[in-house]
This record gives structure tokens, sequence and C-alpha cells, in this order.
């Protein structure tokens, strides 16, 4: 990524006014409503709680060197295992895309000045940090110890843990999802450019309308079954507990009504991301556009509808599990159609091998085989053995981070010259995404193979037989860890010592790729009248940087 | 960040005209009440799983409440979303003052609505040790159902105290408006938030709807009605 010829004559970072520099001061980024800034303030944070949640995933890994335990008491192991799900479900993946990268681009790639309510995106992660609060002080108490499901009677009647402050801080938290979805899908429908139609729309932009959609409609779900949960806790009245009345089935179908759909909303963000990269690092038009925008639709429709698949084993009757089965077959096909659509896309494609370019490609190895391990959970018979075992965790780990978590870093890269001006070491960034990629097969492929055995997850000790397999899967996590720090230090030290990015350092399409960066305060000087549809590299007169 | 001194009082910096904010705001509020459906949808839910277990412990419950006060609330609040309808009325007709007598009449009416549930029901279901979690005793007379009662009565404080709380946030926003419509802050041009309020309190309107029969009317309570 040398500097070279711009379509935009290039000027030096500091000498124009932008989003970063047109206020200085704490007040002036705590009180923002520019969607930018509030993007940056949302990045902070969720990088925190992400090396938060990650550091309680070492320990996890840390502790199971041994067959016995290395480090912790099982109480603390439950703790530990507990508070890594809940941080990285709720305060990282859940906001990850949508808040960052989905706040900064919306308004830019639509063409429109801000999101429709500024006031509500800048309350929405007042709601967040308040709700991060809560949760963080539940772990400085004590922590909790129920799993990130909450799973009752457990929950409300015999953990002697923080299940109230974590329970809230997840319900509190919740409502700042609603309001961001509230907000893109209001923006998406009514502040479009002139000409830019639903067609003309990236696809980045249909998958957080998809992503919107599950937050508005799946996010209030668990907010009540939260509260009815802190409400018998707290009064001992039968609602869940099945001793007093209750009915803890009925927990676990609330519960999985929103937390399946969840699973969509920190994936589709990344697929969304995904078709970014591969377009532009392919130098072609999309293979399939209105295919891959409708699955993004499908997928939140069907997420809807196959929740019982969590219940294969816990008491739910043969046929509601026989029809969640097929429901769950369903759903991988709009995942394929854009697996096979981003591959097609790639067919004679110009291919440069750029480090976000490097995580799409990781991408879609690794959420294939995390979307095709998930079919064995989804028959029934293969389940009932592999349910409760490391098989699951190996599953959704390749989904939420070889997934979620590649897409999340391939998009920061991508658009970390729009969002600071400066462009990073390149060198660098290739050498974190392969250690990355490495270092997370060699985290979670054993896992699979564990979990085929028979290891049960969630337990702090497990039989000497096993023990080769954990530590190959606690050394590919310290890889892991050392990938996830490599671009923390040279992101932070480009955002004072990187060259300028230029406005289109990627040679890219794309209505962000036209302001300037970083783009300034009202996005465009002018609002821009959209004549082409997206993607359209084949006519493209844009060079690379 | 450009000034727009051309447009009218009220416009936000973000949109291309006031239609294009008009819109933005009635579709935000109609994705809002969205939400909404499925924050009351999830205890209704649950309500209706419990009440098929459970019917005759629901129908006993249902029994002890005040189905007269219940019916009085539902007359008190159908009113209000009259007259908040009548107060956006007067602002696209552009009558200041009459916005300003509707916007008082519909909290008035909502307050009274809050008075007669907290002081003649639940304060009468508190005395009645009706209150799970605050000394609700079990009476014998209920027979074998009688140790689920409990839960109906958990049910109807938490869906009439999160319908309480809508509402009290709903006589806030009147006040807001109230000030406003007062210092002749709408025009016919401009009243989306009297139009989005609006919408709101019809919304809370329509829960009741659902609650009152749901809460107040199951098991037949008259003799011959049915049973």
């Amino acid at each position: 990524m040398s500097t070279a010829t711009m379509d935009v004559p290039e000027v030096p970072t500091g000498s124009r006014v932008n989003y970063l520099n047109a206020q200085y001061g704490v007040k002036s980024w705590l009180l923002t409503t520019d969607h930018k800034r509030i993007a940056v303030l949302y990045l902070v944070s969720i990088t925190l709680m992400f090396f938060v949640g990650g550091f309680f995933a070492v320990l996890m890994r840390l502790h199971l060197i041994e067959p016995q335990g290395a480090l912790v008491q099982p109480e603390t192991y439950n703790k530990l295992f507990t508070m890594h799900g809940v941080i990285m479900v709720f305060f990282f993946l859940v906001p990850s895309i949508p808040a960052t990268l989905g706040n900064f681009l919306v308004p830019l790639m639509i063409g429109a000045r801000d999101l429709a309510f500024p006031k509500l995106n800048l309350l929405s992660w007042y709601i967040y940090v308040v709700g991060a609060c809560f949760t963080l002080y539940a772990v400085i108490s004590g922590g909790v110890d129920t799993g990130w499901t909450f799973y009752t009677p457990y929950s409300s009647s015999f953990s002697h843990t923080s299940v109230i402050p974590t329970a809230l801080g997840v319900f509190i938290t919740g409502f700042s999802s609603i309001l961001t979805g509230l907000n893109f899908v209001v923006t998406i429908h009514k502040m479009r450019a002139p000409g830019l139609t639903w067609f003309r729309l990236p696809l980045f932009i249909w998958a957080i309308y998809a992503t919107s959609i599950i937050f508005i409609l799946g996010t209030p779900v668990i907010a009540i079954t939260l509260f009815l949960l802190g409400l018998e806790r707290l009064l001992h009245i039968g609602i869940f507990d099945p001793a007093i009345g209750g009915d803890p089935i009925l927990f676990q179908h609330l519960f999985w009504f929103y937390s399946h759909p969840a699973v969509y909303i920190m994936i589709l963000p990344g697929m969304g991301v995904m078709s970014e990269l591969v377009t532009c690092f392919s130098r072609k038009r999309i293979f399939g556009y209105s295919f891959i925008a409708f699955s993004s639709l499908a997928i939140a429709i069907i997420s809807f509808l196959v929740w019982g698949h969590h219940m294969f084993v816990t008491g739910q009757s043969i046929y509601a599990g026989l029809i969640f089965s097929v429901l769950s077959f369903l759903v991988a096909i709009p995942s394929a159609v854009k697996v096979f659509n981003w591959t097609a896309t790639l067919y004679k494609g110009s291919i440069s091998y750029d480090a976000p370019m490097l995580y799409a490609l990781g991408f879609i190895g690794l959420f294939t085989m995390g979307g095709l391990t998930g079919l064995f959970l989804a028959s029934l018979a293969t389940d009932v053995h592999l349910n409760g075992t490391y098989f699951i965790v190996a599953h959704f780990h390749y989904i939420m981070v070889g997934g979620a978590v590649m897409a999340y870093l391939g998009g920061i890269h991508f658009w970390w010259p729009k969002i600071t001006g400066r462009l990073y070491p390149d060198g660098w960034a290739r050498f974190a995404a392969l250690v990355i990629f490495v270092g997370f097969n060699l985290t979670f492929f054993p896992q699979f193979m564990l979990g085929y055995l028979g290891m049960p997850r969630r337990f702090a000790v497990y039989p000497a037989e096993f023990q080769v397999l954990n530590v190959m899967s606690s050394a590919g996590a310290s890889i892991l860890g050392i990938g996830y720090l490599i671009p923390l230090i040279y992101l932070t030290w480009s955002m004072r010592y990187g060259p300028a990015a230029g406005p289109n350092p990627w040679g890219a399409k794309g209505l962000e790729w036209t302001t300037p960066s970083p783009p300034p305060t009202e996005n465009f000087e002018e609002i821009p009248v959209v004549t082409e549809d997206a993607y359209d590299y084949a006519h493209s007169t844009v060079t690379r940087g | 960040m450009t000034v727009h001194n051309a447009h009218p009082p009220g416009f936000a910096h973000q949109f291309e005209d006031m239609q294009q904010q008009r819109e933005a705001d009635s579709l935000g509020m109609w994705v809002f009440l969205l939400t909404e459906i499925m924050f009351f949808g999830g205890l209704f839910a649950s309500y209706i799983v419990y009440r098929a277990l459970y019917l005759p412990a629901f129908e006993i419950g249902s029994h002890q409440l005040e189905v007269r006060f219940g019916a009085l609330n539902t007359a008190v609040l159908i009113l209000s979303s009259l007259t908040m309808a009548l107060a956006i009325h007067s602002a696209q007709v552009g009558k200041r003052r009459a916005q300003v007598a509707f916007l008082i009449t519909t909290m008035i009416l909502g307050a009274a609505f809050l008075a007669i549930k907290f002081t003649f029901e639940w304060h009468h279901d508190y005395v009645e040790h009706l209150v799970p979690g605050f000394g609700f005793v079990i009476r014998p007379e209920w027979g074998a159902a009688g140790q689920h009662v409990p839960m109906f009565f958990c049910f109807y404080f938490f869906m009439t105290g999160l319908h309480a709380l809508h509402m009290i946030i709903g006589i806030g926003l009147l006040t807001v408006l109230t000030v406003m419509a007062h210092r002749g802050r709408f025009t016919p041009e401009y009243y989306a938030p009297l139009e989005v309020s609006g919408l709101y309190w019809h919304f809370v309107d329509i829960v009741w709807i659902f609650l009152f029969p749901l809460l107040y009317l199951i098991g037949g309570r008259y003799p011959g009605a049915g049973h």
C-alpha cells in the first residue's frame, strides 16, 4: 500500500477539517451525535470488552493443560466460562460489526449526512456502557457461574453468584441493540441518496438491514425473559422453577427464541463485510447480487423458526424436534448460497492478497467448516451423541470466531484508512492474519475431535487420554492470543505514525470511498447522485493507491 | 456542520427536507412499536402457556380482581385516546389553545387510570394478601388449584405493572408536548412529535384492551354467563 495517484488530490490529514479534528476534548467526544465518532466510541468499548472476555478464555485454556486442572478450583472454572461467554456474546459479538462498522458506514454508504436519529444513536452507546458496567461489576463482585445461557432453575433458585447484576447488564445492553437496529432500519428506508435504489445498495447494507430486523424483533424477548428470571430469583415466585410450579422448558424456549437469531446477528454483518471485501480484491462485480441480498433476509426470517434445535435433548416433544431439525437444515441453504456466490466472484477475478482479503479467504474456509458441522447438530440422531460435548464448542467457535471475528477484523483492516485517514503496515497486517488463522485452527480443530470422542464441555477436569488434544488446543489459544495483540499494536501505532491514506487506497467502489479520509463531519460536501449499480468494477476508472 | 436557516423550526440537519424528516420520525415510532409488541409478546406467550396448564388457578385468581374498576379504566383509556387524537387534529388545523386543552385532558385521564389502578386495585390486593412475594396467603377455599394462584397474580402484577410503566412514560411525554404546544412549536406543517407520541399512546391503550379480558374476564364470572 504505497501512496500514489488518486482521483482526488491528496491532502495531508492534519490540514483539512474532518470529523476527528473538527473538535477536540473529552466532552466533544462524550456529547457527540456524529455517527462516525459514536462508531469510534463503540470501537474502543467493544475492544476493551473483547480483551476482558479473551482474558477469561486464556485462563480456561491454561487450566485445561492438565487433566486434573492446572490453575483454578472447579467453582472458579464455572465462572470463567460463564463470564467468557456472557462478555463475548452480549458485549462483543452482538454489537461488534453493527455498532462500529455499521454505525460508521451506513450513512456513508447510502450517501446521508448522519443516521436518522443521531441523539438516539449516542443514547444507545451510553446504554451499552451502563450495561457493560453492571456486568463488569458482577465480574468484580465474585462472578457468575450459570453459563451464558442462564438456564433455570439453577440460575433462579440455586446459584449463589451475581446472577442479577449480570442479567441486568445483559437486559440493559439489549436496549442499545434495539435502538441501533431501529436507527438503521429507518435510515436505510428513508435516507438513501437520489438514485440509490434498493438493488444498487452495497450488500453490507442489506446484511445490516437483515440484522436490524433481528435486533428489533428478537432482543425484546430476551429482555422480558431475563426480567422474569430476575423476578423469580428475587421473589421466589414460580415461573421457571418446577419445584414451585414453573416450567424450565419455557425459559429455554424464550431464551433461544432470541439467542438463536442472535447467532445470525453475529454472523450476518460479517457476511455483509465479506461481500464488500471479495468484490474489491477480486476486482469483479459480485456474482448473483440479488441472491445474496435476499439470502440475508431469508436468514433473518428462518432464524426465528429454528430455536428448538438447541433443545433436542431437553424434553421438548419429538415432533417439535423433527420440525425444528428440518427447519434448521433450511437455514443452511441461504448460507450456502452466499458461500457459492463469493467463490464464484473469485473465479477469474484479478485477486490481490492484501490483509483484508486474507481475513476474507479465512472466513470462507472457516465459516464453511462451522456451517457444515452445524448440520451434524441439526440432525436429531447425531445431536444426541454430540450435544453437550466439545464438538458444539468447536462448531460455534468456527462460526463466531472463525466467521464473525475474522470478518470483523477484515472489515476493520479494510475501512481503517477511511476511519483514521492512516495506513497501517501491510506486512505486519498480513502476518497477523496468518497467525490468527493458524492459531484459530490449532485451538478449535482438536476440540472437534475431543467432542466426537465424548469429552463434555463445561467441566474443569477430563480423563487423561484427552490431554494431548487439550494441550494442542491450549497452545493454539496462546498463538491466537498473540495474533489478536499484533493488530492492536500496529493499528494503534498507525493512528499517529501511519502514512496518510488518501480517499480511496484500495481503489474500491462505493460512496464511502468518494469522500476524503477521514470524512468531514457532514460526510459529503454535496449529497451524491448514484447512477450505477454496486461493485461496477468492470467499468471502473478508479485505480489503486 | 451546515446551518439550514431556510428550514422551519424543528428541522434536523441530517435530513434533506421536512417531509423526509416526518416520514423518518413516523417510521421510527412504528418500528419501536414493533419492538414493544415483541416485548409484551414474550409475556403474553408465557401467560398463555401457564393459563393452559393451570386454568382453574387462573380462574380463581381472576375472580379476586375488581372487574368494575378494570372496566372503568378501560373506558378512561379509550376516552384518553380520543382526546389524544383530537389534540393532533387541533395541531393539523393550527388551533393552539385546543391542542393544549386536549393534551392536558389526555394527561388527566392517564393519571386517573393510574390512580384507580394503584389505589383501588393494587392497594386493595395488598390488603387482601394477594401480592406474591409480599405476604401472599393461599386461601384454603381455593382447594388444590390454590398453589398456582400466586403465579396468576405474578403475571397480573407484572403485566399491569409494565403497562403502568408505559403509561407513566406516556404522561412524561405528554408533559413535554404540552409545554411545546403552549409555546406554539407545532404548526400544520410540523407536528411530528405530537403524531408519534400519539401512536405510542394508542399502542399503550391497545395493550390494555388485550390485558383487560385476559386478566379480568376469564372463567365466567357471572352465573349463567356460559360457565
